[in-house]
Order: C-alpha cells, then sequence, then structure tokens
C-alpha cells in the first residue's frame, strides 16, 4: 500500500435503461484532501456520489472506506460508516425547524434541548452561525446550506460529500465556504467536491478527478492545469467559439418601467421597483443567485403575472395587463428556465408542444382550431434548423435530453421571429455543445434585429453573451453597465456580495 | 326552551367523536403526504364490521376492535394502489369509498333491524369511546411533534424525495400511516352504528367522512385544531336536532342540511385565511397528494 | 426482484388493454365474491353481462341498456374534461338533482300550459341549474382557494335534502292524495321526454349524450380549449405559460360538467323518473366518475364504458330478481372494477422489468 485513503473506488460501474452512467471507475481520495469531481452535466458524478452515500446501489465493481469494504445499503448504513453528504436540492424540509431538520440527518440525536444546545456551539465554532427553533422556509439559501453543512458535521463524518454547493451562493460566499471546508480538510476530513466551475475547483482543490460520459478520463493536481486545459478534458475536444459580431444598437423595443410586485408564494421574492430598457439588436445581461427573483420577472415580461398599466411597454404598445398569448401575437417571447414542465408539457409530443406558444404567430390555430399538420411542420422545422436530436416530431418532450428539448425550446422561440426575446437559464443542466448552439442562436437572433433579455446565474454565460449587465438582488434591479472590462469580483459585489454570510461575522 | 349546557355538552361530545376519530387518522394520513378520499367507505366498513361483531358476541368493545382492524384491512386496498401501483390518490380514494358503500351495503343484509347490545357507561357516566377519543388527541399530538417516528412522518410528507435521500423509507410509513387511519375511521362508523343510532342502516355514515376530510383542512393540520373542529361540527349537529326536537317552522329537511352547509362555511373560511393571511399560511404537508417512486 | 421503469411516453396498447383486463379481473374476482356468498358464479355472471342482451327478458331489458346509459355518459362526458385539468368536481350527483328541480320547477310552474317550447325552456332550466350548482365550488375555490373536491361533494348532501323538501313541500303534487313527490311529468304531453322510437329506450336524453360524446371529442382533440385542458392537467405551470388563466379554466370545467349533469338530471326526472321525489339522486352522479375512468377520459371510450356499466345495473337488477343476489352487488361491482382499473393502470405508465441481482 502506497498512501493511506479515506474512499476508494475500484471499477465502478452502474447502468440505466439506455444509459451506461458510470463505467469501470476508480479513484481515491486521501485524508484531508479537498478532492474534486469534475464532469459536464450528465457525465455521471450525480450517480457516482449516490452509489457512496446509498441510494444507488453499483451494477459491479467495489469500494472501499478506510480500506474496509463499502456497500452501503441505504443512506443510514453510509452514514454510519462515515460518511455525509450535503445536496444541491431537496434535502431540507421547509416545514419543518432547523433542529427537526438535523436531527433527521442524524442515525442517534440526542434529546430536543441538547441537540439545539449543540447546534448552537457547533455552529459557532464554524463561524456559520444558526438558530435551531426557525423553520427553513424563513431562511436565506446560503443559511439552508449552513443547516446542511452543520448536519454533516455533528456527525464527525470522514468522508464529506458536496454536491455543487455554490451554484446558490455568491462568489464572496462561496469564498467562506471553501475557508469552512479548508478547517475540516486540515481537521482530517476528506471532502469529495462536485462542480463544473472550473476556476473555484482549481482554486481551491488538492485533486481532480475528471468523468466523461461515465468513465475516469484524467485525475490531476487541477492547479497544475490551465482552465481551457480542464474543460477540454471535461468536453473531449475544442470548445466551439462565439461569434458576437455585427450587431448594433438601434431603437428602444422594451420599456419596463416601476415594475413592483409582491411574491407569488412564501418562498417566492417580490419585484421592487424594477426599470429597463432594451434596444433592438442589443443583449442584456441579468445576473443573480437563485431566488433573487428571476422566475418572477420573467413571468411578469411574459404575461403569466400581469402588472400596473404603463409598467411593460412594447414599442409605445403597453403590454401590462395582457396575457402571454396577446403579448405574442405583439411580438414580447419568453422562454422560461424549467423546460420540464414550463417552457414544454412533459407528456406532450413535440408536435403538441409547439401549440404552446407558436399557435398565433405561425397561424397553428385559427380560429381556435388547431391545424395538426402545420403544427407538425412547425416541428419538424424547428428540429431540421436547431438540430434537435430526436427519432421524430411525435416523440413526448419528457424523452428528449436536457440539450436538446432546451435546442427544441429555445429554438421554437427563436423562429418565430420575435421583436424581444426573454429568456432565464437558457443553457442551465445543458451538455457544452447544445449550451454554444442556444447561445450563438440567441446572438444571431440579435444581429437580425430583435431584442433579448438573458436571465442567468452562470456569469461567463453573461459575460460572453451581453453587451450590458444588470444584477438581480432580492427582486431589486441594478442600473446597467457596459459588460465591457466587467470583472468577477465587480459582478460579486453587485449581485449582493456576502449578504447573510456577513451579518453571521458579526 | 330550556337547554341545560352540560346535557348539550355531553350531546356535543357524542355527536363528535366519529368525526374526530375519522379526522386524526386522516391528519396521520395526510401529514405523511397521503391524501385519502376513502375515509366514507372506510367509516362505513368500521361502522358495518363493528356492529356486526358487537352484535354476535354481545361484546361492543370487541365490536370497536373488528371495526378498527376493519378499517385498517380496507384501506389496504387503497394502500396497494397508490403506493404499490403507483394510481393517482384522489380516484383510489374515491374508488374505496364508493366500493366501502357498496361491500357494506352488500354485506350488511342480516343485520338490518337488530338492536345492538347495549355498552356500560364510561367514567362521568360518558361513554368510553369518547373518552378514548378525546385521550387521542394529546397522543397524536405527542407522537406526530415530541418522537422520532413522527418526526420522520412529518419528513416524509413534507418532502419525500429528500426524506429518501435521506434514507427514510418512503413505502412504509405510508403504509403505516395509512393503516392508522383505516382502523381510526373504522373506529369513528363503528361508533355510529353501536353507539349512536344502535342500528345498522345502509348508508348510515351520511357524509360524516367528508366531513371529517374538511376537518383536517379547517384544523390547519394539527390535532388540536381537529379537536376544534369535531367540537363545531358537533355542536352544530346537536343545535340542529335541538331545534327539529323544539318544532321550529323550519322543515326538517332543511335543517338536517345545516351540518353540510357548515362544513362548507368553515371551509370557505379557513382556506380563505390560508390564502390571504401572509403569515397564517398553510399548514399542508408539501408532499401531499402526489406519489413518490424511485429508481435505485 | 422486479423493477419499476417509467415508460417515456403512455402506452397506446395498454391504455386500451388495461380496461379490458379490469372488466375481466372483476368478473373474476366477483365470481368468487359469489361462489362465497353460495351463488354460481357462472350464473351470476352470465345473469348480469349476457342475460340483459341477449336472455329470455332481453326485449325489455335492452331498451333499458339506453336508458341507464344516457345520464351516465352525459355526465361523464363533462367530468372527464374536468379530470383531464385535474379539477375534480365529485359532486355530480347533486348537480343532477339540481338540474331535475329547477327542470320540472319550469314544468310544474306551467302546469297546464301546452306549447311546444316548454321542453325546451325545460331543458335550459336543467342546465341552467346543474351549471349553477357546479359554479358554486368553482367560485369558492377561486375567491376563497376552497377545496372544489369537498365543497362539491357537501353540495350532494345538501341537494338531496332541497330534494326531499321539494317533494314533501313545494313540489308535492295538490291532487296527490297527500303522498310526497311532485305531478307525474310523463303525464303531461308538453313538458314530457317520451320514448322516442318505440322499443329502444331512446329519449331525447340519448341524443343530448351522444351529442355530448361527438362535442366533447371536438372540443378535446381539435380546439385549442380542450388542449389547454390537458396541458393544464399534467402540467399547470407549463398551461399557465401558455395563457391558459386557472380561474377561468376551473369556471370552465366545473360550469359544464355540471350544465349536463343538471340536464342529465332533468331528461330524467321529465323521463323515466317522471317526477321529483326525495329519491330523484341514484346514483348516477358517483357512477358516472367510474364511467370517465374507464372510458380513459376519452369520449369515446366514456361512450363504451358507459354502455357497460348501464349492462351492470340492468343485470344486477336481473339477478337480485332470479338469483337473489343483493341489490347492493352492482355497487361492489363498479367499485371493484374502478380499483382493478386503477391498478392495472401501471401498466401504461410503467413497464416492468426483472433486475437482475448480483
Amino acid at each position: 500500500m502506497a498512501e493511506p485513503t479515506v474512499f476508494r473506488a475500484e471499477g465502478i460501474g452502474k447502468s440505466y435503461p439506455g444509459v451506461r452512467a458510470n463505467d469501470d471507475v476508480s479513484f481515491a481520495v486521501r485524508p484531508g484532501e479537498i478532492h474534486a469531481l469534475l464532469g459536464e452535466n450528465g457525465a455521471g458524478k450525480s450517480t457516482l456520489v449516490k452509489m457512496i452515500y446509498g441510494l444507488v446501489r453499483p451494477d459491479e465493481g467495489r469500494m472501499f472506506l478506510l480500506d474496509a469494504p463499502h456497500a452501503p445499503h441505504d443512506p443510514r448504513a453510509a452514514r454510519a460508516a462515515g460518511v455525509a453528504m450535503v445536496f444541491q436540492h431537496f434535502s431540507l424540509f421547509d416545514a419543518l425547524t432547523v433542529a427537526e431538520n438535523i436531527a433527521l440527518g442524524m442515525e442517534n440525536p440526542p434529546p430536543r434541548r441538547e441537540l439545539a444546545a449543540r447546534i448552537t456551539q457547533v455552529s459557532h465554532d464554524f463561524g456559520l452561525p444558526l438558530n435551531p427553533a426557525r423553520r427553513i422556509v424563513t431562511l436565506s439559501a446560503g443559511e439552508r446550506q449552513r443547516v446542511e453543512i452543520i448536519r454533516c458535521l455533528l456527525q464527525n463524518p470522514r468522508l464529506l460529500i458536496m454536491d455543487e454547493p455554490t451554484s446558490v451562493l455568491t462568489p464572496q460566499e462561496a469564498e467562506l465556504l471553501f475557508a469552512t471546508l479548508r478547517k475540516l480538510a486540515e481537521a482530517g476530513t476528506a471532502i469529495l467536491y462536485i462542480s463544473h466551475k472550473l476556476e473555484e475547483i482549481r482554486a481551491h482543490c488538492d485533486r481532480a478527478t475528471i468523468l466523461r460520459h461515465g468513465r475516469v478520463v484524467e485525475s490531476c493536481d487541477p492547479r497544475a492545469h490551465s482552465a481551457r486545459d480542464l474543460a477540454a478534458m471535461m468536453v473531449g475536444g475544442q470548445m466551439r467559439q462565439i461569434d458576437r459580431s455585427g450587431r448594433q444598437a438601434g431603437e428602444v423595443l422594451l420599456e419596463v418601467r416601476g415594475l413592483s410586485m409582491p411574491a407569488p408564494d412564501a418562498e417566492g421574492t417580490a419585484l421592487k421597483d424594477i426599470a429597463l430598457t432594451l434596444r433592438a439588436g442589443e443583449i442584456l445581461g441579468i445576473g443573480g443567485v437563485a431566488g433573487n427573483g428571476q422566475e418572477e420577472l420573467l413571468a411578469a415580461l411574459s404575461g403569466e403575472v400581469a402588472s400596473r398599466p404603463g409598467t411593460v411597454t412594447l414599442v409605445a404598445a403597453d403590454l401590462s395587463a395582457k396575457g402571454p398569448e396577446p403579448r405574442r401575437v405583439a411580438g414580447l417571447l419568453a422562454a422560461p428556465e424549467d423546460r420540464l414542465g414550463h417552457a414544454a408539457v412533459p407528456d406532450f409530443s413535440l408536435i403538441e408542444n409547439t401549440l404552446l406558444t407558436a399557435g398565433a404567430r405561425k397561424g397553428l390555430v385559427r380560429r381556435g382550431l388547431i391545424d395538426h399538420a402545420a403544427a407538425r411542420d412547425y416541428a419538424l422545422a424547428v428540429i431540421r434548423d436547431f438540430d434537435v436530436r430526436t427519432p421524430g416530431p411525435h416523440v413526448a418532450a419528457r424523452a428528449l435530453s436536457g440539450g436538446n428539448l432546451q435546442k427544441f425550446v429555445i429554438g421554437r422561440e427563436v423562429m418565430q421571429s420575435p421583436r424581444v426575446l426573454v429568456v432565464n437559464q437558457p443553457t442551465w443542466g445543458v451538455d457544452a455543445g447544445a449550451a454554444a448552439a442556444v447561445r450563438q442562436s440567441l446572438l444571431d437572433l440579435a444581429r437580425r434585429g430583435a431584442g433579448v433579455i438573458v436571465i442567468s446565474q452562470d456569469l461567463d454565460e453573461l459575460l460572453e453573451l451581453s453587451d450590458r449587465f444588470c444584477a438581480l438582488n432580492e427582486g431589486r434591479l441594478s442600473p446597467p453597465v457596459p459588460t465591457e472590462g466587467l470583472t468577477l469580483d465587480r459582478i460579486g459585489l453587485m449581485l449582493g456580495g456576502a449578504h447573510g454570510m456577513e451579518e453571521a461575522r458579526i | 326552551m330550556m337547554i341545560d349546557p352540560l346535557s348539550v355538552f355531553l350531546l356535543l361530545l357524542g355527536a363528535s367523536t366519529p368525526i374526530l376519530f375519522a379526522a386524526l387518522g386522516e391528519l396521520v394520513v395526510e401529514r405523511a403526504g397521503v391524501l385519502n378520499l376513502g375515509v366514507e367507505g372506510m367509516m362505513i366498513t368500521g361502522a358495518l364490521a363493528g356492529f356486526g361483531a358487537a352484535y354476535s358476541t354481545g361484546n361492543p368493545f370487541l365490536g370497536f376492535l373488528v371495526a378498527a382492524c376493519a378499517g385498517a384491512a380496507i384501506s389496504m386496498l387503497f394502500a396497494a394502489l397508490t403506493q404499490v401501483f403507483l394510481a393517482n390518490q384522489v380516484a383510489s380514494g374515491l374508488a374505496l369509498t364508493l366500493f366501502g358503500l357498496g361491500l357494506a351495503a352488500m354485506l350488511g343484509k342480516p343485520f338490518e333491524g337488530v338492536r345492538a347490545p347495549a355498552m356500560p357507561a364510561g367514567p362521568l357516566r360518558i361513554n368510553w369511546i369518547v373518552w378514548l377519543g378525546l385521550v387521542m388527541v394529546p397522543l397524536v399530538w405527542w407522537f406526530l411533534n415530541r418522537t422520532r417516528s413522527g418526526l420522520i412522518l412529518r419528513a416524509v410528507g413534507e418532502n419525500h424525495e429528500a426524506a429518501h435521500a435521506l434514507g427514510y423509507n418512503i413505502r412504509l410509513t405510508r403504509l403505516a400511516a395509512i393503516a392508522f387511519g383505516g382502523a381510526m375511521a373504522g373506529v369513528g362508523g363503528a361508533f355510529i352504528s353501536i353507539a349512536t343510532v344502535l342500528q345498522w342502516t345502509e348508508g348510515m355514515t351520511a357524509g360524516a367522512g367528508w366531513i371529517a376530510l374538511a376537518i383536517v383542512v379547517f384544523s390547519n393540520w394539527t390535532a388540536p385544531g381537529v379537536l376544534a373542529g369535531a367540537w363545531l361540527f358537533g355542536g352544530v349537529t346537536v343545535l340542529q336536532l335541538r331545534l327539529q326536537a323544539a318544532g321550529v317552522a323550519v322543515p326538517v329537511q332543511l335543517l338536517s342540511m345545516a351540518p353540510y352547509l357548515a362544513t362548507i362555511i368553515v371551509l370557505v373560511a379557513i382556506s380563505a385565511r390560508q390564502k390571504f393571511s401572509r403569515r397564517a399560511g398553510t399548514g399542508a404537508p408539501g408532499s401531499l397528494g402526489t406519489n413518490f417512486h424511485a429508481l435505485r | 426482484m422486479i423493477q419499476l421503469v417509467p415508460r417515456q411516453s403512455a402506452s397506446n396498447t395498454w391504455q386500451i388493454a388495461t380496461p379490458l383486463l379490469a372488466v375481466l379481473a372483476t368478473m373474476i374476482t366477483g365470481g368468487l365474491l359469489f361462489a362465497i356468498m353460495g351463488h354460481n358464479p357462472v350464473a351470476a355472471i352470465r345473469t348480469i353481462f349476457w342475460d340483459p342482451l341477449f336472455g329470455m327478458a332481453s326485449s325489455y331489458s335492452r331498451p333499458q341498456l339506453l336508458v341507464k346509459a344516457a345520464p351516465l355518459i352525459l355526465i361523464a362526458s363533462g367530468l372527464a374534461i374536468g379530470f383531464r385539468a385535474g379539477i375534480w368536481n365529485i359532486g355530480a350527483e347533486g348537480q343532477y338533482i339540481m338540474g331535475a328541480i329547477t327542470g320540472a320547477a319550469v314544468a310544474l310552474a306551467l302546469y297546464p300550459l301546452e306549447a311546444w317550447w316548454l321542453f325546451p325552456a325545460m331543458v335550459a332550466a336543467g342546465l341552467a341549474g346543474g351549471w349553477a350548482w357546479g359554479m358554486i365550488p368553482a367560485l369558492l375555490r377561486n375567491w376563497f382557494g376552497a377545496s372544489e373536491i369537498l365543497v362539491s361533494l357537501m353540495l350532494v348532501y345538501v341537494a338531496q335534502r332541497i330534494a326531499a323538501w321539494m317533494a314533501f313541500g313545494p313540489m308535492r303534487n295538490p291532487q296527490g292524495m297527500g303522498f310526497p313527490g311532485s305531478r307525474n311529468l310523463q303525464q303531461y304531453p308538453s313538458a314530457s321526454n317520451p320514448e322516442l322510437i318505440a322499443g329502444t329506450g331512446a329519449h331525447w336524453g340519448v341524443v343530448a349524450a351522444a351529442f355530448a360524446v361527438l362535442a366533447t371529442w371536438f372540443l378535446m382533440s381539435r380546439h385549442i380549449r380542450g388542449f389547454h385542458v390537458r396541458a393544464a392537467g399534467t402540467a399547470p405551470r407549463a398551461a399557465r405559460f401558455a395563457g391558459v388563466r386557472p380561474a377561468v379554466l376551473v369556471a370552465f370545467c366545473l360550469g359544464l360538467s355540471g350544465a349536463l349533469a343538471g340536464a342529465a338530471g332533468l331528461f330524467e326526472v321529465a323521463g323515466p323518473a317522471g317526477q321529483i321525489t326525495d329519491r330523484i339522486g341514484v346514483g348516477y352522479g358517483f357512477t358516472a366518475i367510474i364511467v370517465a375512468f374507464l372510458g380513459r377520459l376519452h369520449p369515446v371510450g366514456i361512450l363504451l364504458a358507459g354502455l357497460l356499466l348501464a349492462l351492470t345495473y340492468i343485470g344486477g337488477e336481473l339477478a337480485q330478481l332470479t338469483m337473489g343476489l343483493p341489490a347492493a352487488s352492482v355497487q361492489v361491482f363498479q367499485g371493484m372494477l374502478l380499483f382493478f382499473l386503477l391498478g392495472f393502470d401501471l401498466l401504461t405508465r410503467y413497464q416492468i422489468r426483472r433486475r437482475i441481482t448480483a
């Protein structure tokens, strides 16, 4: 035996119907190491960590934890063995208190009072103060993540798995998170860190294992490689270059003024006095950490929620009180973030999904009657022009991969030749090839004289696409700044800096 | 008209007991994230099974035990459909109600026209089962809010994805909750046949199961709220019966609408409060009415 | 070990096969039940499913098929649209009763006037009565967020008591010698809903049911509103994004299904039933829920399912007469049918695979 390892995987394989999620995966995590698991969406990172955490069982291969065979039957067995995990999504219970949430993540929680005291103490020790009696629904994204981390820390794990933890944090909040992780690592805990953000991995991780199509392509020191090299390993080949040429700002198309609306529900965000101007041929980027009003802003622009008169104007026409259909007729189109269930009906075929938005502008619906042949032709046109990989237009939307469905959704809107198109998270969870195609189509649309608003949490994407940049923070939109010469640090401050985390330090 | 407050309260306790049992059971089921609209079917099953057993053995308490078992047993049909076959919960609950009403009507023929054995009165001349119902309220509250099993049950109902990710068995938790709900509804139904009407008649639960469902909403998914709702309903029923007995100049048929209209009014009031009051919000479990299927 | 794998899209073969399987399973289980109760299972199943159509008394029972199927199909056509949209009107029984009352009220108020427009006016009143009763849960849901399931169901009990009150009070036949119940509309030519073709059982309700099947088919497969209904049922946010206003959809679905149930009630009270009594509601509103599901919420399926369940009504009566089977066994049959259907439905949405475990 060479060096001691906390965790080791040997030849792990896992298949789902039609997909080889993991194939002959081997790697090792050493004590005190922050080990990155790097890969595109769909590369098999999530499946791999679910196996370590006992949520999924491998088809073949072996795992070892502290040199003992590790084959957890369920997450409780994994926790008992010393594995803890911070999830990217769905792992907290909104209606329950912090203490209850933490108790649920422990095998033998102490009595209520004792647990509350320990939460208070441990959270202070790590500089992540938490009130055990508060309900999750009242916490910010950063605070919620703290709950997850404290839940793990109380079990003194040997291996801590973190699944894309910084996707909900500002750059400054992410820095604080890494400081905590470094403290833990120094105390001997091994950390398996899943991400596709190259810069943060290069800055903070000791080793990186890179997955592509379910296989390990490289295990290396991320600091020894450029972000460009890592990206090439992740994607397998050269990144496509984006063509930004040939655009110039023209007349004002969309004018938003004094747009305020209450939060739609307890988890939603209120919009506060939003103002923006969009010109023909221009791409306006709107950045922000998740849950700061992105969905609400899109709903206000798409017409899903009406607003006060005079707040949304498209070329002198007041659309504030109009629903989605009249807005489409006027030329204001939108593509929401959630592809399955919002931008498209999962159970419907691609043909039927064209009817969702293209009925009026493409003449697929006349006086209420559906022209099925025209809908089919339009679906075929979108599939052809946007290179949507599908057996045919009769296939249900849910059967398409994320990237292909996203190309279809964006294509469906772009090919209606909108005057203004608003997109939210256009490349979220999409493989690099499809992401590049989607971005290029947005640039081409702007070149043809449309105005485009890109709402995104991917700052690199916004820097790449947009001419001007605004930050959305707690439902407020900052004044725009030109993208030219903007740094990540400056953007981080615009996004509200380390809000939440700062008050924690006082 | 003289109304002695104490005797009215005793009547109210009796009138509210069937609903109290059924609603407490459904409360636990819904806190586990399952919407079982089959309460009416489980109640009528319990009413018949309990009456049958009590009549055959002459022991009313044995009747309640059998009613609980029968309610739990028939609830397993719903459990199988929704937890194993992943069928729609609304449709499955309706199916349980329609089936239960039919089954009880079919099997109940031999018991028509006979009387239930007399029940010995409990402390303070209040029926033992009424006492049991009152004890169940703090017991259910304690279970849900103070025990680890109750915490897991709430977690499963609040967010089944997360509960699964933490390693809890969604299906098993929900099966247990549904069985408990069935047993409670069975006892509630049996109280009508054994302790109130003292007879078996077809369709005798007369919508009590549906009222119990409404009371769970009214309670904002808490045990004390269920008690308040059941008493409110019991009060309306007693008042209505008193007015009938006193010969008020309103047709009997219209007076007997009171419990149903009261249920609608209460449902509207509480829904409006949950909808419009920002602070009140709704206590409805996050995963209520949705099925869970994990791909391993 | 067996594993369930979700299908990418619902299987068409199983869409059609599951109702047939469910009927088969119900016959087998029902037969077993009858055997346990001491009846000959083969004879019982034959009496229920075969004899009404081809047995000795079939000349009497065959017309009954359309009489019983018409209200079921009419109500189920409306319910299915709501169910598709995820709007659960389970109070069709109450809307049926109110349609019967409001429709009959027109005739009873104008008695003994004879006019060609009387019956159409009654139909309009029946539609309006059912519509209004269906709009109560719709508005309470839209305004206050009250559950339409519970409100529509509570209103069934209210409607039943209104019917009883009418039969004993305001609508009691002045020449009825004190018996409860209204005048018999069958003996009031302008108001009656007679058999149109002798020996078929076809009355205006049958015509209306046929029209409802065609109209709902057109709505659901050719019209954008039907598309929106389907979208709202499976992906509410996507429907909103398409431009559907949820409140409008709730009012549309509950109003439409209420109106159709009300019409069914009117055709019944002016035809086969003849008068308003406290037993005007015979459970068609609930059985129609089973019809809607058994017909897979599809108009053609509902047509077939309505005929099948009508058959179980008639066959059940026959079995009661000839074999002494309890009347409620039909209800048990219908409940079982829905159980099996919901269970087998798994096959349309999931593939069953055997998992190889090491």
